[in-house]
């Protein structure tokens, strides 16, 4: 049997030999593998941004906000009408086993100033079970103290973005801001966050204790008034299992009568993330398969010029044989053509499929991130793709006869 | 047992209906280390019997035996095999691959024969320089000239050392001085190598190197008498 390094140089020298045809032959492969590069990361990237968005909402979260919903389950100006009392999040936190925390949300945007400097961003009061729920640690200070809580002081945890408004680089730490006018000591800045996959920036924001929101700068409509609660559960499961709990103490709670309509609207994040990631999994499928056939074109157009090529060189394939080769000897030469061919292909169709990458990820909305497998899997491919079909050229061309083949004109 | 062993082989073709009978009927026995020549008109059968005695063609009916092998009841690999093995055979029409230098062309049978690259190298420029194209060695079959190209060929099929050297008239296209060169190596080969050659001529010069000579007329032996005069 002939041996390796042989065979390879015959197959580059008949590939060499028609160079434009090679060349046009391997496109279908080189679009094939670049668009299957391209569509994977794309499907992945989608997926990368919905793992850092869950990252950064929390695990297993729910949350609780006013409102009404209607009966077709659409959710019809929520927040308009206030039902939710920060104590409705404490007994949910206490009678629902599912539940670990709660953590009730005043929230409403207000004029910041600071010396000559001011901004206007979004003002939330809370307590110190929001920041756990997030698990966002503070970039230096501290956060509010029971005493802070209890008695509405007047301190303020800041955001990254607020700081370098507010401050630039000054250390804003013990520093006075009026918020509405009224003057709040700095405690801590949280850690920066950056933004999120809609391209919100997550630390322009502030945050007060509840009791201070509550009574002193956000007004409310009844005593106790929140906008939303934010809920951690357990674990996942214990998000589904906790939303029709949560509905029954809270109907009581407001006193809903059977024919009433609830004056909440309860969200599963988890649950809508994880069918958000379900629904990229799929759409990465489905692109990759779409490109996939692009590939799989590619290789039928392998094996018509391998088939062209063959009938071409019937008379080299009378000589080679008539010289000793066997049938595997033949078959080998152009099973290893049809593979350098598709390889090469596979090899600048990995090349064009990341600078197609960096294109989408640099000009366009979409985020395209490359995994190493999302690169081996379509190269390989390309070489099956090579392998299967130039078998079929290849078996065609040992099944000659020699002395036909050498009569071949 | 004779080295080659024909009985009653005979050989055509289905032309429009017709049945074109080339061959009809040859009986024949050739020793080890013979040196024959077969002669006949255009168009006699020499190249179809010296495709079959070849293993490139299988005869229409009758035995080969060659070397105590029937070479009907062989695969196709294993014919390629004893082609690649035992036989050295120059072409009438040359074969070379297109695009191949003159010593990758002589290269040939012993990279199916896995001989090392190295070892491949020497034998072919040796085979060449036997042949006097050892300037040429890297020239491509059309950048050589007829003659030249007839002696890449024949350095292609002695450089496997095959026992048995097939050749289709080998100095068809040599001038008279090169025809000398070649039926001298011939010669060679025969005497002092002992391999056992059987070549097409039309020319009576060259059959006279022969210590055997056989006519082929209308597909069937004339004569087959020993050279009287050998050159
Ligand atoms: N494949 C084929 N189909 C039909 N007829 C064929 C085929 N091959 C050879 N022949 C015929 O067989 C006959 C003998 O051919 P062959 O090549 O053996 O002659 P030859 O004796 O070698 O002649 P030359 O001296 O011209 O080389 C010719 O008449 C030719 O037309
Ligand atoms: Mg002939």
């Amino acid at each position: 049997m002939i041996d390796a390094k042989t065979t390879f140089s015959i197959a580059l020298r008949a590939i060499k030999a028609n160079k434009s045809r090679s060349v046009l032959t391997s496109l279908g492969i080189i679009i094939g593998v670049a668009a299957v590069i391209i569509m994977l990361a794309i499907g992945n990237g989608a997926q990368l941004s919905i793992q850092e968005d869950m990252k950064t909402m929390g695990s297993n979260i729910l949350t609780v906000r006013s409102g009404t919903s209607t009966s077709g389950g659409q959710r019809m100006g929520h927040g308009t009408q206030p039902s939710m009392k920060a104590a409705d999040g404490d007994a949910i936190q206490e009678r629902i086993k599912e539940i670990y925390l709660a953590a009730p949300l005043l929230n409403d945007t207000a004029q910041l100033v600071h010396g000559n400097a001011n901004w206007s961003t979004s003002v939330t009061g809370t307590d110190n079970r929001y920041f756990q729920i997030k698990e966002w640690n503070l970039a230096y200070g501290r956060f509010f103290s029971v005493t802070d809580l209890k008695n509405a002081a007047k301190v303020v945890i800041l955001g990254s973005t607020v700081v370098g408004e507010l401050f630039g680089d000054m250390d804003p730490l013990g520093k006075t801001i009026r918020i509405k006018g009224i003057p709040f000591t700095v405690i801590g800045v949280l850690e920066t966050r950056g933004l999120s996959s809609n391209g919100s920036d997550q630390d322009d924001i502030v945050y007060i204790p509840l009791s201070t929101a509550q009574k002193k700068v956000i007004g409310i409509a009844f005593p106790d008034m929140v906008k939303s609660i934010t809920l951690q559960a357990v674990d996942a499961k214990s998000t589904y299992t906790a939303e029709a709990k949560i509905r029954t103490l809270l109907r009581q709670r407001h006193n809903l009568g059977n024919h009433k309509e609830d004056d909440f609207v309860i969200r599963n994040l988890t649950q809508m993330m994880e069918m958000r990631e379900n629904s990229s999994k799929v759409l990465t499928i489905l692109l990759g398969s779409i490109a996939s056939i692009s590939l799989l074109v590619g290789g039928i157009g392998i094996m018509n010029i391998m088939l062209v090529s063959v009938t071409e060189r019937t008379r080299e394939i009378g000589i080679r044989m008539a010289i000793g080769a066997k049938s595997w000897d033949i078959r080998l030469q152009f099973l290893t053509e049809a593979l350098v061919l598709s390889l090469i292909g596979g090899f600048i169709g990995v090349v064009c499929g990341l600078s197609g990458v960096w294109l989408v990820s640099h000009f366009s909305s979409f985020k395209a991130v490359v995994s190493l497998n999302y690169i081996i899997l379509p190269f390989s491919f390309s070489g099956m793709v090579g392998l299967f079909f130039g078998f079929y050229p290849a078996y065609k061309a040992s099944l000659l006869n020699p002395i036909t083949a050498l009569r071949y004109e | 047992m004779s080295l080659i062993e024909l009985h009653n082989i005979k050989k055509s073709y289905k032309l429009d209906g017709f049945d074109l009978r080339i061959l009809k009927g040859i009986n024949l026995s050739i020793e080890k280390g013979e040196f024959v020549a077969i002669m006949g008109p255009s168009g006699s059968g020499k190249s179809t019997l010296m495709n079959i005695l070849g293993c490139l063609d299988t005869p229409s009916s009758g035995n080969y035996i060659l070397d105590g092998q029937n070479i009907e009841k062989l695969s196709p690999d294993e014919l390629a095999h004893i082609r690649n093995q035992k036989i050295g055979f120059v072409f009438q029409g040359f074969n070379l691959l297109p695009r191949t230098t003159a010593i990758e062309n002589v290269e040939l049978p012993m990279v199916y024969a896995s001989v090392k690259e190295e070892i491949r190298k020497n034998k072919a420029k040796d085979a060449l320089e036997k042949v006097g194209l050892k300037s040429r060695m890297y020239h491509l079959p059309n950048q050589l000239s007829g003659g030249q190209q007839q002696r890449v060929a024949i350095a292609r099929a002695i450089v496997n050392e095959a026992p048995l050297i097939f050749a289709d008239e080998p100095t068809g296209n040599l001038d008279t001085k090169m025809s000398i060169e070649i039926m001298k190596l011939f010669t060679e080969l025969n005497k002092e190598m002992g391999r056992t050659i059987i070549l097409v001529t039309h020319e009576e010069d060259i059959a006279a190197y022969a210590d055997r000579i056989i006519k082929i007329v209308d597909g069937e032996i004339n004569s087959d008498i020993k050279n009287p005069q050998i050159k």
